[in-house]
């Protein structure tokens, strides 16, 4: 059974007015937690990536079609669908502008009391959080103002983490990060995912965050899904992203152009290291010189 | 709540009145204004009611819609209305029951009040918000208030705070959107509990808006220091304000209904209002 199934969703704004936007256009797409691992979800600013996300904690509903999580439609009983936001937890892009509490803690127990929590199953979820994004102890105490901008994204996501959902879902989690940043959040994230088994589904404008830490790719434009295949696959049709408005990893432009030039070390490039052993490879075979 | 909340009432549109010079609009408004508290008879206010809808024909918008956006005054309207017809005396007695007496006067004196608030608002809205953006509105504001600068008012600085909160209005309404729905996502609930559950339940969304308005407000003041706004000491504008003929003919024929309605209420002094 697939963790998530979307089933022909079709999403407009301002629906019957002038200024309606068709963000979702019949799309259909399956996610199996287990066998997909982290799914990257790519797409032009306006291609529907953010609506989509939205549909699948119910903060947006549907048109048309079924949102499906582990086998059940969540808009079947309209009134529970606070229960979803708990199952599917949502980080928007800039959590840090969300943060609201007197301490940091407090700010992440937030969602789990929501939840029903209290006593020490609300303190371990929150002391686990915090050491899943990476926040040292001494700073729970502080208020979230005086933490730094990384610290604050933290912060935010151990928020989300807290609740324990089955699929975790990032918008732009590394948005606005310096490289470190980027890695430090990214690399927790990919480790949280391995560790406690969660789905997670992460939106994002870098391609070359999208090959390290992504092993399935979304690519959605116009509205739909253009592809959803593994980075390899997705990234080897060069063509078809470029068309869309979207990048391809830098040394998957160096292999192509490499390629151009007669030296072949195939189209699925997307990481350094994987160019690198191709290179070799060619080279004991003679290839280049 | 709603995603499409749209701020002020104001209508695209390339119509005469449209096209009037914002400064002689606020001017023609007042004008407007006084000629209906000059009104005092039935005459007058046909004559009034008649120049109202010319006026809504010459902006191209829809009276229907003009009518819609009085809703909410309909309380004021519908009290003021039942108070007149009850408690007015007169001449002519229409129905007596027991205490309740109703005259002819008070039933003709709460149409011409209900006249007059419609009046108004017509007035008000079609010169001001439905055919002037708010932004040329401040603008003409700030410069029909000008005179006051020789008197120490810091005209420029109190059009500068409007126009500046009229532009953030949209971009906040954006943010508590975003904040609404990161609070949503962990569970927050703003519909369901008592009055006291509820207000509490607004915290998350305050405290992270007025952070980000406080944000925005020292980016904005950095941002006009970098490119050396100092006030309105000697400040040119792009879009200068002209008045042209067209101006001074609307002013023209607003005069001449203040004129008319004067004369009316003299030699056609029929059913005078008292109020």
């Amino acid at each position: 059974m697939a963790t998530i199934e979307l089933n022909n969703i079709t999403f407009t704004y301002n629906k019957n007015t002038p200024s309606a936007v068709c963000a979702l256009d019949h799309v259909s797409l399956k996610i199996d937690g287990a066998a997909d691992g982290i799914t990257g979800l790519i797409g032009h600013t306006g291609s529907g990536k953010s609506t989509l996300v939205q549909m699948l904690n119910g903060l947006l509903k549907p048109d048309e079609g079924q949102v499906i999580l582990d086998g059940t439609d969540i808009w079947a009983e309209p009134k529970k669908i606070r229960d979803v936001r708990f199952k599917a937890g949502l980080v928007m892009q800039y959590p840090e502008y969300q943060l609201f509490a007197e301490t940091v803690r407090e700010d992440i127990a937030f969602g789990p009391k929501n939840m029903g929590l209290t006593g020490d199953e609300l303190n371990t979820r929150v002391l686990e959080a915090a050491k899943f994004s990476g926040l040292s102890h001494e700073l729970l105490d502080k208020s979230p103002f005086e933490l730094s901008g990384g610290q604050k994204r933290r912060a935010a996501l151990a928020g989300v983490m807290a609740m324990q959902p089955k699929i975790l879902i990032l918008d732009e989690p590394a948005a606005g990060l310096d490289p470190v940043g980027r890695r430090d959040i990214l690399g927790g994230i990919r480790k949280y995912a391995g560790e406690s088994g969660t789905t997670v589904i992460i939106v994002s404008h870098s391609m070359e965050d999208m090959a390290m830490y992504c092993d399935k790719l979304v690519v959605m434009a116009d509205a739909k899904i253009l592809m959803h295949k593994t980075c390899a696959e997705v990234f080897s049709e060069y063509q078809k992203l470029t068309s869309v408005g979207l990048d391809v990893p830098q040394i998957t432009r160096i292999a192509s152009a490499l390629a151009e030039n007669g030296v072949d070390i195939g189209a699925d490039i997307y990481t350094v290291d994987y160019a690198v052993k191709q290179l070799l490879k060619q080279r004991q075979r003679g290839g280049v010189s | 709540m709603k995603s499409d909340i749209t701020f002020g009432q104001y209508v695209e549109g390339n119509s005469l009145i449209h096209r009037l010079d914002p400064r002689m609009k606020i001017v023609l408004s007042i004008l407007y204004i006084v000629t209906i508290f000059l009104a005092k008879s039935v005459t007058a206010f046909a004559l009034l009611t008649l120049s109202a809808f010319l006026l809504i024909a010459l902006t191209g918008l829809s009276p229907a819609m003009i009518l819609r956006g009085m809703r909410p005054l309909l309380f004021i309207i519908v009290f003021t209305a039942v108070f007149n017809i009850f408690w007015m005396t007169g001449d002519t007695l229409l129905i007596s029951l027991g205490p309740i007496k109703i005259y002819l006067e008070g039933i003709i004196n709460a149409v011409l009040i209900i006249l007059r608030i419609v009046l108004l608002i017509v007035a008000t809205s079609v010169f001001l918000t439905y055919t002037t953006t708010p932004l040329a509105l401040t603008d003409g504001l700030e410069q029909l208030l000008a005179p006051l600068k020789k008197l120490h008012v810091p005209v420029h600085e109190f059009s500068m705070m409007m126009t500046i909160a009229l532009r953030f209005i949209p971009t906040l309404i954006d943010e508590t959107q975003k904040i609404m729905n990161a609070q949503k996502a962990r569970g927050a609930d703003f519909s369901t509990g008592n009055l006291l559950q509820r207000a509490k339940a607004l915290i998350p969304i305050l405290i992270p808006l007025f952070i980000s308005a406080f944000r925005r407000a020292d980016e904005l003041a950095t941002a006009m220091e970098c490119r050396c706004y100092t006030g309105g000491e000697g400040r040119t504008r792009m879009n200068v304000l002209r008045s042209t003929p067209k101006d001074w003919a609307a002013a023209f024929v607003v005069l001449v209904l203040g004129a008319a309605i004067v004369l009316a209420n003299l030699y056609f002094p029929l059913y005078g209002l008292t109020l």
